[in-house]
């Protein structure tokens, strides 16, 4: 079972984030920069589907030579060796663009299962597993809350608002992941010393055969034309209790339509 | 806060960064709850030892993380101040295992340490005695020589995991061996007529179980000696030196966390139309606070590169355990100065760091005892020019 992990370097999504005003692209630079959180249920469970049936875990990821750190968090985990597209060209790409350039790597790979987070803490674009599966020509499962592979086939239950749906694919498919699907691993030290010995290939748009000029910023299907922070917090609604302070409570639930 | 640390390697830099990932995430939320229902962690210690914290200082032929002293003790220091009990039984645990890696057999390090520095397996150490704290020679629980082993009889006080340790390195007199020898032992649980006691009641570091551990007529089998037969006092003694150095780096782990504590604690409360930091009579306590815990930081790295680089370390070692411990009084007591009333109460941490900063002042050799060491190295290495 070949099973290739989509992970992604973002700025830590529990620090200040900001967008580079320079392009309106990810401010990278200063920020203190992880795998995408709900990545790492994706790494977990694709070695946990390793522990259980054999076979070898790939890292793939698209992203600036600093993105190794993300590789190398992957692969201290316990994933097998890594694929790193990099190319000053891809700064600034849209998520069709991205997905184009994750396309043509993994048609360079060998694959079973592709398994990613169901978003990222970033863009929150939340659309590469479908664009993925339509330029690859095999189903997706989106959203997955537990996943087992049984021969040929994955089976997904799939979380939603009031519960899940059962869904299963023929493999190859690719598959997103909640963070309810289970507790991702820490690293061992042991685990850390290791991953500085596993092969990472490095590739670039040439050698995935693509034409500089369609991805990046300047050719960008969309992009950012301003930003602003999250405005301060209002002064909220002081309620004043004249007897009445509990019926006027409920009101105010109610215009808010929170009851 | 994080410490800003001179680090000799990536791979240190790297562990230093995995520790502080654990200990944020699974040892900082949890202490104050389990320190309160009196709660021993022994899942932390499982999830440890799967990171592979458990055994640094071991080499890796035995299973262990290749790490040289100053490594380790960042690490147990980083422990520390997030969760001194933790930290305190990672000290002792290491601790424990260091008998059968120094004098261990090859079929005892081959059998029994992979699965102990690996911290698939917690250990225990048991040399104090109810009477025998201090003077550990005048210990009274003996194992006596048998047909196919020993039987082991008496009790043992203060052992640090008493009743949820794997493995006890326990210190027994062997009257066979002579009448003052001493030997070391690797004594387990499931050994008939092995128990604990009902844990002790402390003042501090209530999510770190302290039982004493009585032996009645427990059948220790041949190969369970560890070194040679009467040499255990020398044994535990060389030990300590090491443990000195884990108190230390605990001791300041703690203080860290008091520093850490009251300067944000400062730089936001104010009084007299200012943060109470800007009041120069505050910034002074605050300032030697400082200087206390990078002080006692400098004792234990010192003797820690000692032992590292082969040299002698057993003064600096007690040199640090002393200063360390003082200073984790020192600064959490004004630590409690520091948030006042808030300090006082069980609101903040403040009080409960000043209750377990006290004990390190007395375990591991009392600070006495760490003169006394101190002031008999000097006489010694002075004989010679005085002779």
């Amino acid at each position: 079972m070949n099973i290739v992990v989509l992970v992604k370097q973002v700025p830590d999504s529990g620090t200040q984030r900001s967008l580079d005003p320079s392009d309106n692209t990810v401010a990278r630079a200063g920020a203190d920069n992880v795998v995408n959180e709900i990545d790492e249920y994706a790494i977990e469970e694709a070695l946990t589907v390793k522990e259980a049936q054999g076979g070898e875990v790939t890292v793939l990821t698209v992203g600036p030579a600093s993105a190794t750190d993300a590789i190398r968090k992957a692969l201290s985990m316990g994933a097998d060796k890594a694929v790193h597209v990099v190319d000053d060209a891809i700064h600034g790409s849209c998520a069709i663009q991205t997905s184009a350039i994750l396309a043509a790597a993994l048609q360079q790979m060998e694959y079973d299962l592709v398994l990613t987070g169901a978003t990222s803490t970033d863009g929150q674009v939340a659309v590469m597993p479908a664009l993925l599966a339509e330029r690859l020509g095999i189903p997706q499962v989106s959203g997955a809350q537990k996943l087992t592979v049984e021969g040929s086939t994955v089976k997904v239950n799939r979380q939603t608002d009031g519960g899940y749906w059962a869904l299963e694919a023929p493999l190859p498919a690719i598959v997103s992941t909640w963070d309810t699907i289970n507790e991702p691993r820490y690293p061992s030290f042991k685990g850390i010393m290791a991953a500085k010995k596993k092969p990472v290939e490095t590739k670039s748009l040439a050698d995935l055969g693509i034409d500089p000029s369609t991805v990046g910023l300047a050719s960008a299907t969309s992009s950012v034309l301003d930003f602003a922070g999250r405005p301060p917090k209002g002064e909220g609604v002081k309620v004043n209790d004249e007897g009445d302070g509990a019926q006027k409570f409920v009101e105010y639930l109610a215009s808010q339509k929170i009851v | 806060m994080p410490v800003d640390r001179e680090l000799p390697t990536p791979e240190a830099a790297d562990l230093i960064a995995l520790t502080r990932d654990i200990a944020d995430a699974e040892l900082a939320p949890r202490a104050a709850r389990y320190e309160r229902e009196e709660r021993f962690p022994r899942e932390v210690f499982t999830l440890l030892g799967e990171a592979g914290l458990l055994g640094l200082p071991f080499g890796e032929d035995a299973g262990g993380g290749g790490q040289p002293y100053a490594v380790y003790l960042q690490v147990l220091e980083e422990l520390a101040a997030r969760w001194a009990s933790v930290a305190l039984g990672v000290s002792v645990h290491t601790l424990s295992c260091s008998p059968v890696d120094r004098f261990g057999t090859e079929a005892q390090r081959r059998e029994w340490l992979p699965e102990m520095v690996g911290g698939r397996l917690l250990g225990a150490y048991s040399l104090s005695e109810a009477h025998a704290g201090s003077d550990p020679a005048a210990m009274r629980a003996s194992a006596k020589a048998t047909d196919d082993g020993w039987t082991a009889s008496g009790e043992k006080a203060w052992v640090t995991h008493g009743g949820h340790a794997d493995f006890y390195t326990t210190f027994l007199r062997t009257p066979d061996d002579g009448e003052q020898a001493i030997s070391c032992f690797h004594l387990t649980p499931d050994l008939a007529g092995f128990s604990a006691a009902r844990p002790e009641e402390k003042m501090g570091l209530t999510a770190s179980t302290t039982a004493a551990i009585r032996l009645d007529d427990v059948p220790v089998p041949a190969d369970r000696l560890v070194g040679g037969r009467g040499r255990g006092l020398g044994i535990a003694l060389g030990a300590l030196d090491s443990g000195r150095l884990g108190i230390s780096a605990v001791a300041v782990g703690l203080a860290q966390s008091a520093l850490d504590l009251a300067v944000t604690y400062a730089c936001e409360r104010e009084a007299f139309g200012r943060r109470i930091v800007d009041h120069q009579g505050l910034a002074f306590v605050l300032a030697d606070m400082a200087a206390a815990v990078e002080s006692a930081r400098a004792t234990y790295l010192v003797a820690a590169r000692r032992r590292d680089a082969g040299k002698e370390y057993a003064r600096q070692a007690s040199i640090a355990k002393l200063v360390s411990t003082d200073a984790a009084m020192k600064v959490t007591t004004d630590a409690v100065q520091v948030l006042g009333g808030a300090g006082y109460t069980r609101d903040h941490p403040a009080e409960r760091y000043m209750r377990e900063a006290k004990v390190m002042q007395i375990f591991e050799g009392t600070n006495q005892i760490q003169r006394m060491v101190i002031g008999r190295h000097l006489a010694r290495e002075a004989a010679p020019a005085a002779g």
